[in-house]
């Protein structure tokens, strides 16, 4: 029932989020200060985690294909393929749904709880559309440029444990980089990153704006935020690869 | 000219504010008082438009504000400046950059005539050269200044303020309400103040409104104050112990 409701509650939001905003230089100016905060904060928990997951997934396959009926250049075919389909999109997003969501949940909250929202609506500003359509914009640029990082850097990272740990010579694994590659699959993780950009940044929005209450109930908005943000990933993931792959 | 008419607010099944009306003059500091619980904050928070009445109108000069659109209503709030009871700075911005913030947002004014009305705005409030501080560097008092000079940047027709002395010493509560006083003589703007602090009462109250339980118990000026026999207002006038203790005394004599 309360699902219903909040639905219904967002969707009966979306046309204030989109109006046309007051002055379109500090919509400008905010969303570019969103861009920093979301691109450049989370680079190195992104850089990070896809490194890790590319050398992992390097190691585990070559131990997994290692009686000698599939040729060695399969692990960077796999490396590749598991990064561009899977890993750079989904995982990176779910990493930031807990670091961007909270963040954003808890900035809109500590704002609604402060009185800084009510403040900027005795103004006259569209709060809803301020405080949200730059994060949107922002997101929907910065997250695919950090999903776009992370296949860089998962597959560099499964060069260097392939190479170094597995035995793969660097001409086998650059073989295997370009064994049967498909440019859908490209397509395929950007669209998934900009729609999961959208999830994040929209629940996250709705669960700090729309918080009532003290602290306690800030610190269960944030968590909602993470929460509900990579179950709606992980669910539209599973639509976009039966649209897109079905 | 704003008027409340007939103003019914509730929350689930609780009845906070009960059929309240009242007119609140043009020109004049107009007071809402009544103790902690009474209904003043949510009886602002309609006026300003912040919360929506169950029933009843809120008409500000012949427009009725429940009944028009959001766009309408923003038109409407550029001409409203509201001090909050907790200042609602922005904590991330600087003195002058929350001042500027509604000239930035709603002005084409160049960074110089922006300035200007800063600085016109902090001399307003007796607040010179603390531009570039951040509100965390800054006093209670002083921050509650901070947010009157935002509340008159863009010159508004009306001034609402919540609690404007709260959390204040006596003697900054007292500068705050001559300050809010002298705005509204000075700039011919319409002032409706919601406070508990007798001082404020007695000084700058124009035109009094007594909220009690959600009821319009008094209403009436300053000078008629404690020539009163309403019990609810003599109640809320001499709650401390001492001033009963006053009270008998005068009586007694």
């Amino acid at each position: 029932m309360q699902l219903i409701k909040d639905l219904g509650q967002f969707i009966a939001w979306l046309p204030d989020i989109f109006s046309k905003p007051e002055n379109w230089g500090m919509y400008y100016k905010e969303t570019v200060r969103q861009m920093y905060d979301i691109g450049i904060g989370s680079m190195s928990i992104v850089m990070l985690i896809s490194g890790f997951i590319g050398a992992v997934t390097a190691i585990q396959f070559s131990y997994q294909l290692s009686g000698g009926f599939i040729p060695d250049y399969y692990i960077g075919y796999i490396v590749r393929d598991i990064m561009i389909i899977e890993m750079a999109a989904t995982l990176t997003c779910i990493v930031l749904a807990g670091k961007v969501g909270s963040t954003m949940a808890a900035e809109i909250g500590g704002m609604r709880q402060k009185e800084h929202i009510d403040a900027m609506e005795i103004m006259g500003v569209n709060t809803s559309s301020y405080l949200v359509l730059p994060k949107l914009i922002a997101s929907v640029i910065v997250i695919p440029l950090l999903v776009t990082i992370a296949l860089i850097v998962g597959i560099s990272g499964g060069y260097i444990a392939a190479t170094y740990v597995a035995g793969l010579t660097p001409v086998e694994f650059e073989k295997g980089l370009r064994f049967l590659f498909d440019p859908y699959n490209v397509v395929m993780m950007y669209v998934k990153a900009i729609t999961f950009s959208l999830i994040i940044t929209s629940v996250a929005c709705f669960q700090g704006y729309f918080v009532s209450g003290g602290s306690i109930e800030l610190g269960q908005a944030s968590t909602r935020a993470v929460v509900f943000g990579s179950i709606n990933i992980l669910i539209a993931d599973l639509i976009i690869a039966l649209l897109l792959m079905g | 000219m704003i008027k409340a008419e007939n103003i019914v607010k509730s929350f689930g099944k609780q009845e906070v504010l009960k059929d309240i009306s009242f007119t609140f003059d043009d020109g004049k500091t107009n007071l809402i008082i009544g103790k902690s619980g009474a209904g003043k904050t949510v009886f602002l928070k309609i006026l300003v438009g912040l919360l929506q009445p169950t029933s009843g109108a809120v008409w500000f000069d012949d427009i009725d504000v429940c009944c028009i659109s959001k766009e309408q209503h923003r038109e409407l709030r550029m001409k409203i400046g509201m001090l909050f009871q907790g200042n609602a700075l922005f904590d991330s911005l600087t003195v002058e950059e929350n001042i500027r913030f509604p000239m930035d947002m709603f002005t084409t004014r160049t960074p110089k005539e922006k300035r200007t009305q800063v600085d016109y705005c902090l001399e307003r409030v007796s607040l010179e050269g603390i531009n570039d501080k951040y509100p965390s560097e800054i006093s209670g008092g002083m921050q509650k200044r901070v947010g009157i000079a935002r509340a008159i940047v863009l010159n508004p027709k009306y001034l609402f303020c919540d609690e404007p002395n709260s959390g204040l010493d006596p003697k900054t509560a007292i500068t705050i309400d001559d300050l809010i006083s002298g705005i509204t003589k000075d700039n011919g703007i319409t002032t409706i103040i919601n406070t508990h602090d007798m001082n404020s009462v007695m000084e700058i109250g124009d035109n009094i409104c007594l909220l009690s339980d959600g009821k319009l118990a008094w209403q009436g000026r300053k000078e008629e104050v404690l020539d009163n026999d309403n019990e609810v207002l003599i109640d809320f006038i001499f709650a401390s112990p001492f001033l009963q203790r006053l009270r008998s005394q005068a009586l007694s004599q």
